[in-house]
């Protein structure tokens, strides 16, 4: 069954490594880019420079993991359209509205969906109840080893994967934009990184994120003004030259059979929507704010961010259509240079002239550092504040060693992303990033949920349904077509559908509910004697964790 | 936190309006968001044509504007939800813990 266009299957939810696939083809590696290693350097000199002030003020574990809860909600909004509005989106998508018009509007909107849900249902009970990993909110009432144990492997699975998948694309994208060799790129990257967080914390990180999202807010701002201008400010006017210039002609106004079974798209839905409410980096910048209702003008500033930038992003997919697509100078013997995801970049330079070019390709450089920043963050305290200090020092850990451990895993987990950066570099890595949100919606959001709403759940559903989701995902994605076809090499997969979120989400709950209700342990009355209290601290914040007096 | 003030908050009827409000908000607007993304895909998935259709004599067909709505209708939601919650439910909340000491 052909249920998506294997490009755009590929493209929607692992668009970076597709950057990353294109390029491997179709790119060679450009002369050295000095205005952009210029801008860049800046932007590292001023990071570096918040990264000196982040780590004078990080003593505690608190501001370690969550800037001591200090971030306001504006602040917090930005830092994660900063997190989740990855190089992927936007070239990605300006690269798929560049390509086929319209259908890049469907990615956009499947990507922004999530928000609002995660707002209504679990922003505030997770502030409420947790304190700095997703853990523990779903190890409040339940038997702690287990679930830290299980939520850690899930936020660590989740993260490994989106991580290897940042870094690959990373190396491909920089080697591109700046001319730096590959390997370099992937180190640059992975030292930054690693600096951010073992330096400056949360604090710096979310001042990378926040940075980040000005600048390519700005920038995409700048270059859909710039081509709505020459316009007149009038998007009939731009479509109709977009429709005269690109050889689908009116086509790329419509919808163009990118979805065409119902049930990849609710799949695809699902994935995207709890796979966002489960992605652990995500999840832990709700613990940076004071409180819940922080945590809620969060996701509406977020909200906000991420539709306007999907917006920019359709007008600059149409913008390089009218100003790239007929102009010889950005094309050699293969097409566009360095493939249908350049499609932005080469259209500041068409608008920008290349001093914007230059700017344009930093800030994709810094969008890069910003996701991978708060990814090993996320890995990192998975390590130390769930296994270290409450699973193998059973929560009696001095807090100074559970920061010492914490940096250490900053440090190994940015060796391993480097490591298999470069490991992977000629490997067809782009089904990470769909598993890793087929993860955190089969194994992380069904616990997180669960836990917060559901009064029957015991730790061994909550285990079962756990495992069960995550094996199910990882089965799935494996023998399906993006990794049994396109990876190992057989011509029909197993299993038809490119998102097994659909399933693997069912089973998970499926299995949770089915093995709490036969639980009958003595752990079983423990966990649920549990729910009242956690339920009156989910819903008024009685008992929270507050903001961090200093 | 200790017990007794665990029952004195259950029984607060505050906290029951609180509790039922804020879920039946909720979950009233994630159904209108489903039910607009949902839509939205089923018609890509189903009925492209619609999608195709020319408004007026240019270009512009009925699927761009529906898509912008559909992303300014996210926003709009959170927007609705967190007015609600700052004003009605933080209130309450306020009012619940108050009475819990």
């Amino acid at each position: 069954m052909r249920s998506f266009r294997p490009l755009l299957a590929l493209l929607l939810l692992a668009p970076l490594s597709v950057v990353a696939a294109e390029i491997a083809v179709e790119g060679e590696r450009q002369p050295l880019n000095i205005p952009a290693i210029v801008m860049f350097l800046a932007f590292v000199a001023g990071t570096l420079g918040i990264t000196y002030w982040a780590a004078r003020q990080t003593k505690s574990a608190a501001q370690f993991y969550t800037a001591g809860g200090g971030i306001t909600g504006f602040q917090n909004g930005l830092a994660i359209a900063g997190d989740y509005m990855s190089a992927a989106s936007f070239l990605g998508i300006s690269g798929l509205v560049y390509l086929s018009g319209f259908d890049g509007l469907i990615y956009s909107i499947g990507f922004l969906v999530g928000w609002p849900v995660i707002l209504f249902l679990i922003a505030e009970p997770l502030r409420n109840l947790g304190k700095f990993t997703f853990a523990d909110v779903a190890s409040f009432r339940l038997a702690q080893t287990e679930i830290r144990i299980f939520a850690a492997s899930g936020s660590l699975a989740t993260v490994s994967f989106y991580l290897i998948a940042q870094m690959v694309g990373a190396g491909k994208l920089i080697e591109l934009l700046f001319g730096l060799p590959y390997a370099w790129a992937v180190v640059i990257v992975g030292v930054l990184m690693i600096v951010y967080v073992t330096f400056g914390g949360m604090i710096a990180t979310t001042w990378v994120q926040i940075i980040k999202a000005v600048l390519l807010l700005s920038g995409a701002t700048f270059m859909a003004g710039a081509v709505l201008w020459r316009y007149g400010f009038s998007p009939e006017a731009l479509f109709a030259d977009a429709v005269r210039v690109h050889e689908a002609g009116q086509a790329i106004m419509a919808p163009g059979g990118l979805i065409t079974d119902p049930v990849s798209a609710i799949s695809l839905g699902i994935a995207l929507m709890f796979g966002t409410a489960g992605l652990p980096h995500i999840l832990m910048r709700f613990f940076t704010v004071s409180d819940a209702k922080e945590a809620r003008k969060s996701v509406f500033y977020a909200t906000g961010f991420i539709g306007y930038f999907y917006i920019l992003t359709f007008v600059i997919g149409f913008g390089a259509i009218v100003l790239v697509m007929n102009n010889p100078g950005y094309f050699d013997a293969s097409g566009l240079i360095g493939g249908t995801n350049m499609a932005a970049i080469h259209l500041s330079d068409a608008v920008g002239g290349p001093y914007f070019l230059g700017f344009i390709s930093a800030v994709a450089f810094a969008t890069i550092l910003a996701v991978v920043s708060g990814l090993t963050l996320a890995g990192a305290s998975a390590i130390s504040h769930d296994l270290y200090a409450s699973v193998i020092k059973g929560g009696k850990a001095n807090e100074q060693d559970e920061i010492r451990v914490s940096k250490i895993s900053v440090v190994a987990l940015g060796l391993v992303a480097m490591g298999l950066g470069i490991l992977f570099e000629q490997q067809n890595i782009a089904f990470m990033v769909g598993l890793a949100f087929a993860i955190a919606a089969s194994a992380n959001f069904p616990i997180i949920f669960l836990s917060i709403f559901w009064s029957k759940l015991t730790t061994r559903g909550a285990l079962y349904g756990g495992v069960i989701g995550l094996v199910s995902a990882l089965t799935l994605v494996i023998l399906g077509p993006s990794v049994w076809v396109k990876v190992i090499g057989f011509a029909e997969p197993i299993f038809p559908y490119d998102y097994p979120a659909l399933f693997s989400v069912t089973a998970a709950f499926v299995a949770t509910w089915f093995f709490s209700v036969t639980d009958h342990s003595a752990r079983e009355k423990i966990d649920r004697a549990g729910f009242e209290a956690q339920f009156i601290r989910a819903q008024t914040g009685i008992g929270a964790t507050t903001a961090a007096a200093h | 936190m200790a017990g007794p003030d665990l029952l004195a908050i259950r029984a607060n009827p505050k906290f029951v309006r609180l509790v039922e409000e804020r879920r039946s908000f909720g979950v009233r607007l994630t159904v209108i968001m489903l039910a607009i993304y949902f839509g939205f895909v089923m018609v890509v998935a189903f009925a492209p044509w619609i999608f195709a259709i020319r408004l007026g004599e240019g270009v512009m067909t009925l699927g761009i504007p529906v898509g912008l709505a559909v992303i300014i209708s996210a926003f709009v939601l959170t927007g609705v939800y967190v007015r609600r919650a700052n004003a009605e439910f933080d209130s309450l909340t306020r009012d619940i813990v108050k009475e819990s000491v």
